[in-house]
């Protein structure tokens, strides 16, 4: 039976597993301890609790528990892991490069820094996404403190190569950042092979509760940051806050889920999420995937439907819920700065939409979800002057539009 | 975003989409806003000879509220002349549908297009 509507937002979010909410449950009551009390049970339960999930966040990118942190999430991650950085070393070093599809949170903690008196580099990408690794390693100066590249890419999928990078960063002595919000459990991690010094991570793009994350900071060779926010100077004095048992509990029981079942559940998102672009491409002219086709999480497909403005083909599958690159779900009507980087024209960007799979998918919602585009396109673009014009045999770039 | 349901209905049973013979000198077509921007609107009037509408069809390539308004204004101008359809304001378009404020240029386009396609016919017309 299928259920309304249909969750295809995965890069979005995830629901909570249900075997994660019930490791979570017991310490939203009885065992409620402040995992920071030392002086009676409570909090020394609480406390071996939180040590366990860190020990199971920390197996799965092969780390050692003492070098996570637990914050609020990935974004605070990347601030902390960027600013505090920043901040610690900002007599020495000055210089910071990253990538133009970086997540907002990194662009924006970067900006910030830029009126700090940092110098930011950002890296642009080829068409399919993917940054040159010539052009890093030629960007890398004297000054350049670190550098800061996601994994996998929230609104395309695209995979970095994240390994290389690490190794060019360590033979030219700056630190490496990842964002691995979007990679975390889902592809194999490890922060020694893959010289990583920090990594952000979210709990909740991979069954876990929303409001947790963390950061992993390398200890040897050491990497030392400026906390974001002072007080009682838990999480190494990093991260100062009550730390969030029931939270961390769950994150730390989705990781080792995640990490369980990681490569059966690859091959069956890939599956699903080949059927489903097959039958797009096969029985629809004109519609475009966006970011590379092999170096790709194929949990995270991006595309173009040409001739169709996104939102209203939103609009048209709301029995899906999906996301769009489209201005007109935004309220900037601002297209996706990140398609705009893989040189996605901006007709093209309007007409994007990212369809995500997960855990839950099933074949049953594919088949559906590929019947109802099929018809929407066919509504839509039967109501599409550029359509119209296309079949006509006219050139849309010959034609002088009014831009408003 | 939450829409209207007058909205809504414009946009799942969209009224008078179609084309005319864009030679015939009987119709005016108006084609309005760019691919780029993420609206392009054509609309097109059959006009008689005492200046009356009598047809009105629109494609329209952009968001809901693009299509609803392109959709209300075929009703709108239908059976008036074109005096009466050249004072049809965006204002109005944007009222009888509840756009939320960051969809008000769909309605600005809705009324150029009517000026577009009513200044297509004179131009053929000599008028």
């Amino acid at each position: 039976m299928l259920k309304f509507p249909i969750y295809m937002d995965y890069q979005s979010t995830t629901p909570i597993d249900p075997r994660v909410l019930d490791e979570m449950l017991p310490y939203f009551t009885e065992k409620f301890g402040n995992p920071h009390s030392r002086s009676h049970s409570f909090g020394w339960e609480a406390g071996d609790a939180i040590e366990f999930a860190r020990g199971q966040v920390a197996d799965l990118i092969s780390a050692n528990p003492k070098e996570i942190i637990f914050t609020s999430g990935a974004t605070e991650a990347n601030n902390l892991a960027i600013k505090g950085l920043a901040h610690f070393y900002k007599s020495e070093k000055k210089h910071i490069i990253t990538v133009k599809t970086e997540h907002k949170c990194v662009l924006d903690a970067c900006r910030h820094l830029e009126q700090d008196g940092f110098e930011v580099t950002y890296l642009p990408v080829d068409t399919c996404g993917l940054l040159d690794l010539n052009l890093l390693e030629n960007s890398i100066r004297e000054d350049t403190l670190l550098v800061s590249v996601m994994a996998i890419n929230n609104e395309v999928g695209v995979i970095q190569p994240i390994k290389d990078i690490g190794g060019i960063c360590r033979r030219k002595g700056v630190f490496f950042h990842t964002d691995a919000a979007q990679a975390f459990g889902k592809i194999p991690l490890d922060v020694d092979a893959m010289n990583i010094d920090m990594m952000s991570i979210s709990a909740h793009k991979i069954y876990g509760p929303k409001g947790i994350g963390a950061l992993y900071v390398r200890r040897k060779p050491r990497v030392r940051l400026e906390p974001l926010m002072n007080g009682g100077g838990q999480e190494r004095g990093i991260r100062s806050g009550t730390v969030p048992t029931p939270l961390v509990v769950g994150f730390g029981k989705a990781a080792e889920i995640a990490g369980m079942n990681m490569q059966e559940e690859y091959e069956s998102i890939k599956r699903l999420s080949n059927k489903f672009c097959a039958g797009i491409v096969d029985s629809i002219p004109d519609v475009y995937l966006n970011g590379h086709k092999e170096a790709r999480w194929p949990g995270c497909l991006n595309l173009s439907f040409a001739y169709i403005e996104g939102e209203s083909l939103i609009l048209a599958i709301k029995n899906l819920a999906v996301s769009s690159g489209s201005a007109c779900t935004s309220a900037s009507l601002e297209p996706s700065y990140v398609l705009r980087a893989l040189g996605v024209e901006e007709e093209l960007a309007h007409t994007s939409i990212r369809f995500g799979f997960g855990r839950f998918s099933t074949e049953e919602e594919v088949d559906y979800a590929l019947e109802l585009i099929k018809k929407s396109v066919g509504k839509l673009r039967d109501m599409s002057p550029l359509w119209e014009m296309a079949q006509e045999g006219i050139d849309l770039k010959s034609i002088q539009w009014s831009d408003h | 975003m939450a829409y209207s349901d007058k909205l809504m209905d414009h946009y799942e049973n969209p009224k008078n989409v179609g084309s005319m013979d864009k030679n015939d000198k009987n119709v005016g077509t108006g084609l309005v806003g760019a691919p780029s921007c993420g609206d392009v609107m054509k609309l097109q009037l059959k006009i008689n000879q005492d200046g009356v509408i009598e047809d009105a069809k629109f494609k329209t390539f952009g968001c809901g509220s693009a299509i609803a308004s392109s959709s209300l204004v075929t009703e709108w101008v239908k059976g008036k002349t074109i005096e009466e359809a050249q004072k049809i304001k965006n204002i109005e378009i944007a009222k009888h549908l509840s756009l939320p404020p960051v969809k008000i240029h769909c309605s600005v386009l809705a009324e150029d297009a009517i000026k577009s396609a009513i200044a297509d016919y004179q131009k053929k017309n000599l008028i």
